[in-house]
Formats: structure tokens, C-alpha cells, sequence
């Protein structure tokens, strides 16, 4: 079995799906686009919305000169004393200016519209990719991730770049128009004053440039320590039952204020540095008007200046420092969306499931036979968990699944469903190796049933049909009569609209395994895995399932993993696993009469 | 807003200096033209040197009095900002960790993780951003307006009619934002869920290859998020032009008036000039003005969500001492009934007692209303009538953590915090080695040792645990703190019998003090306590010890024939 990432064959290393506990942190040795072409390719998804923009942009500068320029001329037509008032011009400028200004404030709401729309584009595109790109990771991936991490980074550093893009991006446009402009107009009047921005710019370029080299890794804590937090916070709502129980609410709001301290800490940080940019930057603009007033007086005492050119040169030095310095404010936010997109990127370049291979093989007509040979697994590579590991389920077989906990009975089903990938060794259904099958239908030949139920935000019958949602109303009862769970659905007042609540803590653990045993017998695949499915259900009612079970699976091949001995009795052939290997293997009564291992597990429930 | 305006209240006084040293260095910033203008216009021409460089050292004054002021109250502003969040943040999460179970189920965990962070994060930007950018602008515009009074009070006047016009404006505008904004946090908390959801059931997802319709269903929220956002911002964003176009109005006004005025000779033209310079600073500082209101807004809608939950009324405080019963049982449970919905009883009229040291054990089918009975004596909820009674007193009477101190608990599906072993097993409590030693060899969690130790980390919701393993873990650290009630709750469903029979006898040897009960589906697990509570449907279908069950209690037998099975004896 060729191993991945060029690690020697027979390797004990996880293939595809397991890249070990660490792997977070490894992107960022390997050479990544930068940051702000990534988002480019963002914005430049929509170039033509982004192309009106600017012109928009560009328009409404225009109209933001030519407001005063008209205003001047009304008030020129004024005239300069009692009773020279040119009124008919007066009023023509006047209407003039108030279908401008209309004109104007239209053209400005559309530009912001038109801003918005496209930082929405580019923030719903961005979330949808990470969405996707969850869809692509592997198990192992959310086994070693926060889920409030992971929510984090889809809301807030989402939502960063967004307000980022939609309020700074517009700042940046029209002020750097204004800035390009403002320059030209500087050199016109005189090229010798111009020479002090020849000191000030790269003053300025050069603090910028040693204050954000220190600010930007702050950025990054913040971004971080946030994500931190929402994990922490996820974690201990989804707790908060167990954490009352034990009365330890003081001792975890403790441990929150701790978090928040660091969270509150690195805002604070990122935050302060982040704001020293705009006063710096206002300071050597500052200093640039004081050099251009000395300059500008020496070359007037030298005779080669205008009082009056000097007056607007500064006007438009003023005009010039104005953008620049709003830019310089906005720098925190920037540094901010850049961190937030930098963690999100990273999360876009974990990588996937490997892909099926090109010629994987469609999984149609199963049979159900299964071989596992000499398979080797372990999650980290120092600690194997299966060793050696045979299999022999013909179809239509019922195979048990049985042993000490740990033994490793929940890892068969990993590399069965190929939640993991295993390390050596082949496994096989009707012959092919699954390796050599697409992924999707290799898991949709198997219906399975895990001991941690999950149910989502919604009704009971969404829940039971949720891989199925063509399934008819009588389909669905008809898989929750099976599962003995129709009665109780019955009972409640709004039956199967019934709205489960996040993690179903409106129902109990039983009936939320009997859900599930209800959309599993729904999808009616040819494989059966249950895991431990029945465990918080009773056993009379384990009995009824079983039976309708049988029923279902007479010809179908399954897996079952449980601690009753008394359900896996009639079983085909029960392995006995221990430490990560089969240590017997037979039925019931061979078993029994081999008095090893099963028949100790036997005994002890009459203990 | 008069939310956050009260935990803004403790820092008054350093905003108070925090918005005066903003201020010098804003005026400080302010005044710079006029000095470069005063030389300019007045000193260049005198080609008096010593004037120069005298006002060119109070330019460089002022300048640096600007940086070190504005860096100076940047820094407070970013400080207050940091304290008060804080402070909010910490209230909110203190109210969450102490909501009711069903206040729980109203709010959504989605909607109070969004609440913790999106809310939050919303109002911390907000409150720095205010408080940099809330100077600026307001001196600008009563500035510009002192200024344009100084010049012409009948012109000003003008301007000045436009303010009513405009407040009104933006008033409407924000009122119609905030209820936007609101929706869109509700949307976020959708995609919360979406996201949690499809994080903690990634297995059932791939497994039933439902990846596209879970990603179809992301774009849904995704796609209402989007809506939502853009809807409320391009409503926030009719502030901005139409604040400009009315303001733009009133100097059209001041045009045509001050022709009239000149004309009268009221005025002159010159004046009007210098007005149309005061006006276009007014307006630039009124564009501001206007983006401080649209995060206002945002910020305000989040800050309402945040005080509903921090207002949220507490439930099920203890009730005033009432009698202590003398030698009265460890566990008296008299007549209790219950309801969730208060329309059909999930238990009906359950008595039993339980001797210090008793082991009580409860079976019955599944939703019989076994884990609602464990949840009443911990007072998750409230009992309909009846009452329970530990050590004599009503468990109404007592604190939450006086009650809840007594107990070592495992629910079905408990919580596994990403943490060590150790830390699981803790809690965050004050535990000595020996206890914990003993706890661990009693849950039969030797497991342990092979899996790196106690300082081995555990993966959120035990991810890295096998069934079995998080189990004996719970075990462990429900036995650790020695409780006097011990409440085990199908929690041996994934251990083998042979451990199950071990841990359960490792209880009875070391903690025989600690009162047990134990909810299970196999009767070998109860078969040993001193007394069995077969429930069905929420009713005690009997009580009493195996033996006498056997004989009395038909549900009982008939469980007990199905899983004795052919093998019994």
C-alpha cells in the first residue's frame, strides 16, 4: 500500500486523513502566496463591479470639486455690494446646485451600495470556501480542532475582512484620486517645494514600515486569542449541564476571565499600536507644512516664489497629507482583515481527504463481502492501535464485534468507513480495494449507527429523513415504527414536527439512538454498522429493534459492536479483539466451549 | 446604548482625561493651518527672520504636542475599550454558566455562542472607534458653527435650520438599522449552528455522504447572512448622502439668502466666501458623524442581545429554611410529580428513601423518565409537587452549590473538556493525589497509563477516546471529589462486564459511605443494590430488592429473562 508524502513504504504513519495532532501549525513553512494577492483574487472575481466602483469613485471626486467651483460662481454673481446682485444668475447657479447636489448624494449612496454589495460578494464567496473546504477535510481534522474555533473563523475573521473591505476600501480609492491629484497640482505650482516630501514620504514610508513589521504579529495574537476564546466558550456552553452538576460555574467563569484577559490583552495591543500609526503618520505631515512655511518663506525672501503660491501650494499639500493620514488610521483595521484572512487561509490550505483516484471505481450492486488483511493502524505513529488485523465477513453475514473497551472495536469502523486511512494492509468489499472506490459510495453502502447520536436543530422527521429527504411521510414512520420510536413520536403534541432543540437536550439519550436506528434503517443500505447503537436503549425494546433489524438485514452484511453479549448471541461469527488484534474468533457456543477470553467476558455479567 | 453606557460609567473620569487630552491634541492639529496661514500671510512678508523661526518652533510645538496627545488618548481609549469589554463579556458569560436548562433550550447554544463573540467582538470595536473618532468631529462641526456665527449669525442661522432636518434623518434612518441589525445576528447565529453542527457530527455526515446538502445548506444561511448584511448597511448607508444632500441644501439656502443680505447691504460677499471654507469642514466632519451612527447602530442591536441575556430573570433560587426533618433518610423522594410541558406527567407520584451508604438502582425503558428523576434531585428543574429531601432538608431550601457540592455525577452524554486527563478528571478542583489515585483504580481507568499519562491531552468532546475510555474517565471524576451522593447515569453502557462488575464493586468497597444511584439497562448492573426503582412511562412499576422483584415486578423479570438469555445459570 503506497504510503503518501513520500514516506517509506510499511511506515507506520497515517495516509491521507490523518496528518497527526500537529499538523496545524506546518503551512507556514511551506511557501505560501501572500496574503493580499489571495484576497485580490477575491475582489477581482467581481473586476467589473470593482471597475464601476472606481470610475463611480473617480465621478464623485470630480463632483466634490465642482461643487465649490459653482458655488464661487454664484457667489461671484453676488456681486460686491447693496444692489449689484445679478438675482437671475444667482438662482440659476443655485438650481444648478441643488440638482448637483441631488446628483451627487445619488451617485455616492449607489458607490456605497455598490461597495457593499461587493464586500458581501466577496465575504459570502470566502465563507463558502471554507465551508466547502471543511466538507473536503478529513475526521482526524475536526477531532483535533474546536468547533468554536472553527466557528470563529467563519464569523468574525470573516466578518473583519468584510468591514474591512466595505468601509476602508472606499477611504483608499477616493483618497488616493485625491492624492495622485493634489500632487500633480503641487509640482505645477512650484517643484522646488516638492523636494521636502523627497524627506517626508520616505520618513514616513520608513515609520510606517518599522511600526507595522511590529504591530502585524499582534494582529495575529488577537486573531488567535479570539479564536482561543470562542473555543473555550463553545466548549463550556455545550458543558454547562455537567459543569453545574458539579457546581464548578465560579471556578470556570475563573478560567474564562483568564481568556478574556488574554483576549481583551492582545485587543488592547493590537489595538493601541495599531492606532499609533495615524498620529505618526499626521506628525510627519505636520512636520512636511512646517519645512514647506520655512522653505517656502526662504524662497519667497529669495524672490523666486508668490506669497500666493505658497498659500496654495499648502492648500494642496493639505489636501495631499489629508487621504494619507486617513489611510494611516484605517491601518489597524487593515492589519486586522489581513490577520483574519491569513487564518482563514491557513484553514484553506489543510489539506483535504486525498481525492479519489482517478480511475476509483463507483461501489454499485454490493454484495457485501468484506476482507480486512493484515491491517496495520495507529492515530499517532508511535502508538499502533491495530496490528495484524484479519477479517473475514462473507455477505450477508452477521459479524460481532466484541472486547474490552480500547481494544480498538471503534477504530475498525474508521477504517472501514474510511475515516482514517490505515497504514498497511488492504481492506476489500466484493473484492475491490476500497482504496480503488470512490469515497461516497463506499460510505453510503454502509448504513451505521454510532453510540454518540447526533441530532440536528430541527423536526423529528427532517432528523429521520435527513439522508433521505425524498422519503415519503409513511417511508419515515415506517423506519420509526421499526426503530420503536413512532409511539413515542406520537405522543408528543406536534408529533414528527416535533423541533429538537440544539444537541437534543429535549429528548433522552435512548430515544435519540432510537432516532438514529430509525435514519439509518431509512437509507437501507447493504452494509450495517452499529456501534454500540443500542446501548442507552432497554433491552425490551433493543429486542423489538433487533427483530425488525433482522428483517431488514436477512441478506445484508453487519457489523455489530456491543456489550451485551446477550444481543450479538446469534451472531454469524464474533471476534473477540484485544489490544488491537483478534484473540478469538467463532460463534457463541464455540466460544463458550473454548473457555477463553469470551467465555470470561461471558461470565462476568452473572457476577 | 444606556446599557453600555453603564459599564462605561466606573471610567468616567479617566475618559473624561482621556477626551480632554484628545482634545488639546485635536486642537492642537486644528490650529496648525492657522499658524502656517498667520506666517504666510503676515510673517513672510515682513521678511522678518527671528519671527520665522519663532513661529516655525511653535509649528514644530504644536506638532508634537499632537503626536504625543493623540498616542497618549488613543491608548486610554483603546484601554477603556479593553476594561469594559471585559467587564461585559464577563457578566454575559457568568449569567450563561448559571441559566436554567430551559432557559438554555430558549436562548440556543448557537444564539449564546454568537451572543459571547460576534456580539461582543461588535461592541468592543465600537466603543474604541467612538471614543477616537467621537472628538474630531463634533469640535469640527461647533467649531465650523461657532466660527460661521462669528461671520454672519442671520447666515448661520440657516445652516442651522438644517440640523433639526437632519437629526430627524438620521433618527429614522437608525431606527429602521437597528431592527436589521437584529435580524442579522440572528442569521449569524444560524450560521453558527450550521457550522457547530456540521463540526461535531462530521462522522454521521460523511458517512451518509450528505457533505452537498450540508454545503447547500451552509449556502442558504450563508446567502440570508449576506442579504441580511447588505440590507442593513445599505440602509445605514442612506445616512451618509442624505445627511451631505441636506446640509448641501442649507448652503444653497446660504447662497441665495446672503445674495438677498449683500443686496440689503446686510452683508458681503467676502463673508459668504469664508462661510462656503467653515461649511466644507462642517460637512466633512457630519460624513464622519454619520459612520459613527451606522456602527452605533450595529453596535446597539448587539448590545440589546447581550443585556437580554444578562437581564434574564434567575430561576429556581432557594426558597426561605423551612423544618429539617431529625434522623430523616439521605435521599427522600415523597410523592414527586413532574412535567416538562406541565401537560403530561414525565413522573407520577415516585416515593422511595434511601439509606446513607444505600445503593439505589433505577431501570426501566427508554424516555421512562429514569434521567428527568436524577435531573430533580439535582434541581435542574422544579418539581410540580411532592417534595425531596436530602439528609431531612427540601432541596429547595439549599443553594445550588450547597445541593450540588453533595453530588458526583456521570449523564449520559456527558462533557469531555479539551483538556488533560488530569484536568477531566479535576475539574478545576482541589483534589489531593491519594484521591485521585483511588478514583481512577475504582472507575477502572488504567487506560491511563498506556494513553501518555495525566497529562496526556484529551481532544474536545473526548475525540480521542474510545466509548469505554470517556466513561471510565467520567467515572473517575465523579468519584474523585468523594461525594456524598453518587449519580451514575447509563454510565458503564460501554464497558465490558467484567470492568463494569469491577468498577462497581471497587464503589462499594471504597466509597461505602456514598449513597449510588444508578440508572442502567442491564440488570446486572443493579442487580446487587440495596434497592431497585423499575419505572415505565414515568410510574414506579415496583420497588424493591432483586429478588423480591423478581417475584413481584413483571417488567422486571421479563428485562431479566431477555438478558440472562439462554446463559443463566
Amino acid at each position: 500500500m503506497a504510503a503518501p508524502n513520500g514516506i517509506p513504504n510499511g511506515a507506520p504513519k497515517p495516509r491521507g486523513g490523518g496528518r497527526g495532532f500537529s499538523s496545524g501549525e506546518t503551512i507556514a513553512k511551506e511557501k505560501r502566496r501572500p496574503i493580499l494577492m489571495r484576497l485580490a483574487k477575491y475582489m477581482m472575481r467581481h473586476k467589473w463591479l470593482f471597475l464601476i466602483a472606481i470610475i463611480l469613485t473617480l465621478a464623485s471626486n470630480t463632483f466634490a470639486l465642482l461643487g465649490p467651483e459653482l458655488a464661487g460662481k454664484a457667489i461671484n454673481a453676488i456681486g460686491l455690494g447693496e444692489g449689484q446682485a445679478d438675482f437671475p444668475t444667482v438662482y440659476r447657479y443655485a438650481t444648478l446646485m441643488i440638482l448637483f447636489y441631488i446628483a451627487s448624494a445619488i451617485l455616492s449612496y449607489i458607490l456605497n451600495i455598490l461597495m457593499i454589495t461587493l464586500s458581501r460578494k466577496v465575504v459570502f464567496r470566502i465563507r463558502k470556501d471554507v465551508f466547502d473546504h471543511l466538507a473536503t477535510l478529513p475526521v482526524s481534522f475536526f477531532d483535533r480542532n474546536a468547533s468554536g474555533d472553527i466557528i470563529s473563523k467563519i464569523s468574525y475573521d470573516a466578518d473583519t475582512i468584510n468591514a474591512s473591505l466595505s468601509n476602508d476600501l472606499v477611504a483608499i480609492l477616493s483618497s488616493t484620486t485625491t492624492i495622485v491629484g493634489s500632487f500633480i497640482m503641487m509640482l505645477r505650482i512650484s517643484p522646488p517645494l516638492v523636494l521636502v516630501f523627497v524627506v517626508t514620504v520616505p520618513l514616513a514610508i520608513f515609520l510606517s514600515k518599522s511600526i507595522s513589521t511590529r504591530i502585524q504579529p499582534l494582529f495575529r495574537v488577537r486573531s488567535r486569542m479570539l479564536g482561543a476564546l470562542n473555543g473555550f466558550v463553545e466548549e463550556m456552553i455545550s458543558g454547562q449541564k455537567t459543569l453545574k452538576a458539579y457546581n464548578r460555574e465560579s471556578q470556570v467563569i475563573d478560567r474564562f476571565a483568564t481568556e478574556n484577559n488574554n483576549v481583551c490583552e492582545a485587543y488592547y495591543r493590537a489595538d493601541y499600536y495599531g492606532s499609533i500609526m495615524g498620529p505618526c503618520v499626521n506628525f510627519v505631515n505636520n512636520l512636511s507644512m512646517s519645512l514647506i512655511s520655512a522653505l517656502g518663506a526662504m524662497l519667497y525672501m529669495s524672490g523666486s516664489i508668490l506669497v500666493g503660491d505658497i498659500a496654495s501650494f499648502v492648500l494642496y499639500s493639505r489636501k495631499f497629507s489629508g487621504p494619507i493620514n486617513e489611510i494611516a488610521n484605517l491601518y489597524g483595521e487593515l492589519q486586522s482583515a489581513l490577520a483574519a484572512a491569513e487564518r482563514i487561509f491557513n484553514l484553506l490550505d489543510e489539506e483535504p481527504e486525498k481525492a479519489d483516484s482517478e480511475d476509483a471505481e463507483v461501489l454499485t450492486d454490493v454484495q457485501g463481502d468484506v476482507v480486512i488483511k493484515d491491517v496495520d493502524f495507529g492515530y499517532l505513529p508511535d502508538k499502533p492501535v491495530l496490528t495484524d488485523f484479519h477479517l473475514n465477513a462473507p455477505r450477508g453475514s452477521l459479524i460481532a464485534i466484541v472486547g474490552p473497551t480500547g481494544a480498538g472495536k471503534t477504530t475498525l469502523i474508521n477504517m472501514l468507513m474510511r475515516f482514517y486511512d490505515i497504514d498497511d494492509g488492504s481492506i476489500t468489499v466484493d473484492g475491490k480495494d476500497i482504496y480503488k472506490l470512490t469515497r461516497d459510495s463506499l460510505r453510503l453502502s454502509y448504513s451505521m449507527v454510532l453510540q454518540d447520536t447526533w441530532l440536528f436543530y430541527g423536526t423529528i422527521y427532517d432528523n429521520i429523513a435527513y439522508a433521505r429527504p425524498d422519503a415519503t411521510l409513511e417511508e419515515v414512520k415506517a423506519a420509526a415504527k421499526a426503530a420503536k420510536i413512532d409511539d413515542y413520536i406520537m405522543s408528543l403534541p406536534q408529533g414528527y414536527d416535533t423541533i429538537l432543540t440544539d444537541d437534543a437536550s429535549n429528548i433522552s439519550k435512548g430515544q435519540k439512538q432510537l432516532l438514529t436506528i430509525a435514519r439509518a434503517m431509512l437509507v437501507n443500505s447493504n452494509m450495517l454498522i452499529l456501534d454500540e447503537a443500542t446501548s442507552n436503549v432497554d433491552t425490551r425494546t433493543e429486542v423489538k429493534i433487533q427483530q425488525a433489524m433482522r428483517e431488514l438485514m436477512r441478506d445484508k452484511t453487519c457489523f455489530v459492536v456491543a456489550h451485551r453479549l446477550s444481543t450479538i448471541q446469534h451472531a454469524d461469527q464474533i471476534l473477540v479483539i484485544n489490544e488491537g488484534k483478534v484473540v478469538e474468533s467463532g460463534t457463541h457456543k464455540e466460544l463458550m466451549a473454548k473457555r477463553g477470553f469470551y467465555r470470561k467476558l461471558y461470565d462476568a455479567q452473572f457476577e | 446604548m444606556k446599557f453600555v453606557l453603564k459599564y462605561l460609567r466606573p471610567y468616567t473620569g479617566r475618559i473624561t482625561l482621556e477626551l480632554f487630552i484628545k482634545f488639546v491634541g485635536t486642537i492642537m492639529d486644528l490650529f496648525l493651518p492657522y499658524i502656517l496661514a498667520h506666517i504666510i500671510d503676515n510673517v513672510t512678508p515682513t521678511k522678518n527672520v527671528k519671527a520665522l523661526v519663532l513661529w516655525g518652533v511653535i509649528m514644530l510645538i504644536c506638532s508634537a504636542l499632537a503626536l504625543i496627545c493623540n498616542i497618549v488618548a488613543n491608548r486610554m481609549a483603546s484601554a477603556v475599550a479593553r476594561d469594559t469589554t471585559r467587564c461585559i463579556r464577563r457578566d454575559l458569560f457568568t449569567r450563561i454558566s448559571y441559566l436554567s436548562g430551559s432557559q438554555m433550550d430558549r436562548y440556543t447554544v448557537p444564539s449564546l455562542i454568537s451572543r459571547m463573540t460576534s456580539d461582543t467582538h461588535h461592541v468592543h470595536r465600537t466603543v474604541g472607534m467612538l471614543q477616537r473618532m467621537g472628538v474630531r468631529a463634533p469640535i469640527l462641526v461647533l467649531g465650523g458653527i461657532v466660527m460661521t456665527l462669528a461671520l454672519d449669525p442671520a447666515l448661520c442661522l440657516v445652516l442651522c435650520c438644517m440640523m433639526p432636518l437632519m437629526t430627524v434623518m438620521v433618527l429614522m434612518v437608525s431606527k429602521k438599522g437597528l431592527p436589521l441589525f437584529d435580524k442579522l445576528q440572528k442569521s449569524v447565529d444560524e450560521l453558527v449552528r450550521v457550522v457547530r453542527e456540521n463540526t461535531t457530527g462530521v462522522r454521521v455526515i460523511k458517512a451518509l455522504s450528505r457533505v452537498n446538502a450540508e454545503k447547500a445548506r451552509f449556502n442558504e444561511v450563508n446567502t440570508r447572512v449576506m442579504k441580511d448584511e447588505r440590507r442593513a448597511n445599505v440602509t445605514m448607508a442612506l445616512t451618509r448622502p442624505s445627511t451631505s444632500l441636506i446640509l448641501n441644501f442649507g448652503l444653497v439656502l446660504v447662497v441665495v439668502v446672503g445674495a438677498h443680505r449683500v443686496n440689503n447691504g446686510l452683508s458681503e460677499a467676502g463673508s459668504i466666501t469664508a462661510f462656503l471654507t467653515y461649511f466644507t469642514i462642517i460637512l466633512n466632519a457630519m460624513i464622519s458623524v454619520s459612520r459613527i451612527i451606522t456602527m452605533s447602530s450595529q453596535m446597539i442591536a448587539s448590545a440589546n442581545r447581550i443585556e437580554e441575556v444578562i437581564k434574564t430573570p434567575f430561576e429556581l433560587e432557594p426558597l426561605p429554611a423551612g423544618e429539617v426533618k431529625d434522623n430523616a433518610p439521605a435521599i427522600e423522594f415523597d410523592n414527586v410529580c413532574f412535567s416538562y410541558n406541565k401537560k403530561r406527567n414525565n413522573l407520577d407520584n415516585i416515593s422511595f428513601t434511601l439509606e446513607k451508604g444505600q445503593t439505589l438502582g433505577i431501570l426501566g425503558p427508554t424516555g421512562s423518565g429514569k434521567s428527568t428523576l436524577a435531573a430533580l434531585l439535582l434541581r435542574f428543574y422544579d418539581i410540580d409537587s411532592g417534595s425531596i429531601r436530602i439528609d431531612g432538608r427540601d432541596i429547595r431550601e439549599m443553594t445550588h452549590a450547597e445541593l450540588r457540592q453533595k453530588f458526583g455525577v456521570v449523564f449520559q452524554n456527558d462533557m469531555i473538556f479539551n483538556d488533560t486527563i488530569e484536568g477531566n478528571i479535576k475539574l478545576w478542583r482541589d483534589i489531593d493525589p491519594s484521591a485521585l489515585e483511588l478514583a481512577v483504580n475504582v472507575a477502572q481507568a488504567n487506560f491511563i497509563e498506556n494513553a501518555g499519562g495525566f497529562g496526556a491531552e484529551v481532544a474536545a468532546r473526548g475525540a480521542n477516546l474510545s466509548g469505554g475510555q470517556k466513561q471510565r474517565l467520567l467515572i473517575a471524576r465523579a468519584l474523585a471529589g468523594a461525594p456524598e451522593v453518587l449519580i451514575l447515569d447509563d454510565s458503564s453502557s460501554a464497558l465490558d462486564y467484567k470492568t463494569d462488575a469491577a468498577m462497581r464493586a471497587g464503589v462499594a468497597k471504597h466509597f461505602s459511605d456514598t449513597t449510588t444511584i444508578i440508572i442502567a439497562q442491564r440488570v446486572s448492573s443493579v442487580r446487587n443494590c440495596d434497592k431497585i426503582l423499575v419505572l415505565e412511562s414515568g410510574k414506579a412499576l415496583g420497588l424493591g430488592t432483586h429478588e423480591e422483584l423478581l417475584e413481584s415486578c413483571e417488567l422486571y423479570r421479563e428485562i431479566h429473562t431477555l438478558q440472562m438469555g439462554e446463559g443463566e445459570e
